[in-house]
């Protein structure tokens, strides 16, 4: 099995490619698993992670600028249906719409905008750093072997906002209740990082390399 | 509900813990990813390296300490230490750092931390900030590693750095750190009312009270120690089971 976590600039891609590494491990699965740019490796695999650090608007442009991701990555969720995970910033380009800094359109995967966090005029800090508890909605593979109320570990100023009410796993509060993971078909995604969660991290890690299998 | 975060800080030095756990059954206590190792075990909610390495040609091991580091560890990890240009902060956030801590360089050159936050995101740019009390209610900011004054108002600089975009304020208290009578609470309290941003307390801390004031008296969203938890005197548990205790929310 193949697994491509998308580089396109972002961040801290090797925490995520060594946490898959070691949760494939604990699960006794072979999967190899590349940091990549390239349509042709992504096109060949099996599953796919897409991270994001930073702004929305910076991911997407980040994205653009590599000929033919954007088009690959359509192709692989939209079209294939093969499984894709997004973490953080890769979460929210799932949305319609994102308005960090400016109106930036996203791949529009599930119908959602991504706004400022309402901080209660300053009564919750920005960002939302650090480790909260999870309340999940609704059950999902991604969470199996995962105690409601697990802490997870967030760092962000823009939340996920959908009406796809059916598409919402799991939520935290901070200040309101923010959605923290969504489901649909083929697509899931956490606003926290599971590489950076410990062991929750990793049994997260796991449920999506098990799935569909 | 979001937690209060206990960060334990290691000082490394050409790749070497200089200042860490020192564990009689530790097989090599300089070794940072063992002891890495350690805290992640113990449940720590961050981690935070120091490096305190003096000649430039060997900065760069601090690079394959990160990444070793971050290879085993599943957690945030915050490094500081000579950071001056963005391709310092490039360099250790692909090494596996979630965020860099700026010090010296924030203060004296006023763009970094601006040309940081848009280039990474503010996520990952802490300003550590290194204030030593002038007069009642007046405190100013030091430079290396506390040695040189500046004659800037540590308030208004830290203002200054949440409007250039640091995502995080790490405060260290010059006339407490390695006094062990715990934080300075009133600068602490001060800073974490005037910035919209986390606040980390740091220096001073010797026992687990004074992280509980940290947080409820300096009003402060994480709380840093290092030689608390270097000699086993408490471990991460303790401090976690002595806030819950006093009713201080943390992860258990």
């Amino acid at each position: 099995m193949y697994i491509s976590v998308i580089d396109y600039g972002s961040g801290n891609l090797k925490s995520a490619a060594k946490a898959l590494e070691t949760a494939a491990n604990n699960i006794n699965l072979k999967f190899k698993i590349a940091v990549t740019s390239d349509p042709k490796i992504i096109k060949q695999s099996d599953k796919i992670v897409l991270p994001g650090q930073g702004s929305f608007r910076d991911c997407y442009f980040g994205i653009q600028k590599i000929t033919g991701l954007n088009e690959t990555l359509n192709e692989f969720v939209v079209e294939k249906k093969k499984p894709i995970l997004g973490i953080c910033v890769g979460m929210q380009l799932f949305a319609k719409t994102g308005y960090e800094s400016q109106e930036t359109k996203g791949f529009g995967w599930i119908d959602g905008t991504v706004r400022k966090i309402n901080n209660m005029n300053g009564k919750f800090k920005l960002p939302h750093m650090g480790w909260n508890e999870i309340e999940l909605s609704k059950d999902c593979f991604l969470f199996s072997n995962i105690k409601n109320k697990s802490h997870m570990y967030f760092i962000h100023s823009y939340e996920f906002m959908t009406k796809q009410k059916d598409c919402v796993v799991a939520k935290t509060n901070y200040g309101n209740s923010i959605t923290v993971s969504v489901e649909k078909e083929n697509i899931v995604g956490t606003q926290f990082h599971p590489e950076k969660s410990q062991k929750n991290g990793l049994i997260i890690l796991e449920n999506f390399l098990k799935w569909k299998m | 509900m979001l937690k209060n975060r206990i960060i334990p800080c290691l000082d490394v030095k050409n790749g070497r813990v200089v200042k860490g756990i020192n564990f009689v059954d530790l097989v090599d206590a300089g070794d940072p990813v063992e002891q890495a190792k350690i805290y992640d075990e113990q449940g720590a909610d961050e981690l935070c390296f120091l490096d305190i390495t003096a000649s430039n040609e060997n900065r760069n091991i601090i690079l394959d300490t990160v990444k070793k580091t971050a290879e085993k560890c599943f957690m945030p990890l915050t490094v500081g230490g000579g950071v001056r240009t963005l391709e310092d902060i490039r360099n250790l956030l692909l090494a596996g750092a979630d965020k860099v801590s700026i010090n010296t360089a924030a203060v004296n050159n006023k763009n970094l931390v601006k040309e940081s936050a848009e280039k990474f995101g503010s996520q990952c740019i802490v300003v550590a900030v290194d204030a030593k009390k002038v007069k009642e209610n007046k405190w100013e900011i030091f430079t290396h590693g506390g040695r040189k004054s500046t004659g800037i108002d540590a308030l208004k600089f830290v203002e200054k750095m949440e409007a250039m975009g640091a995502g995080e304020i790490l405060l260290t208290s010059m006339d407490r750190d390695g006094t062990k009578k715990g934080y300075d609470l009133d600068l602490t309290k001060k800073v974490s009312n005037l910035v919209n941003i986390p606040v980390i307390a740091s220096g001073g801390v010797g026992n687990l009270e004074h992280l509980r004031q940290g947080i409820k008296i300096g009003k402060a969203n994480a709380v840093l120690a290092a030689s608390i938890f270097h000699f086993g005197e408490f471990s991460i548990k303790d401090a976690k089971k002595y806030l819950d205790s006093k009713g201080i929310p943390v992860r258990l």
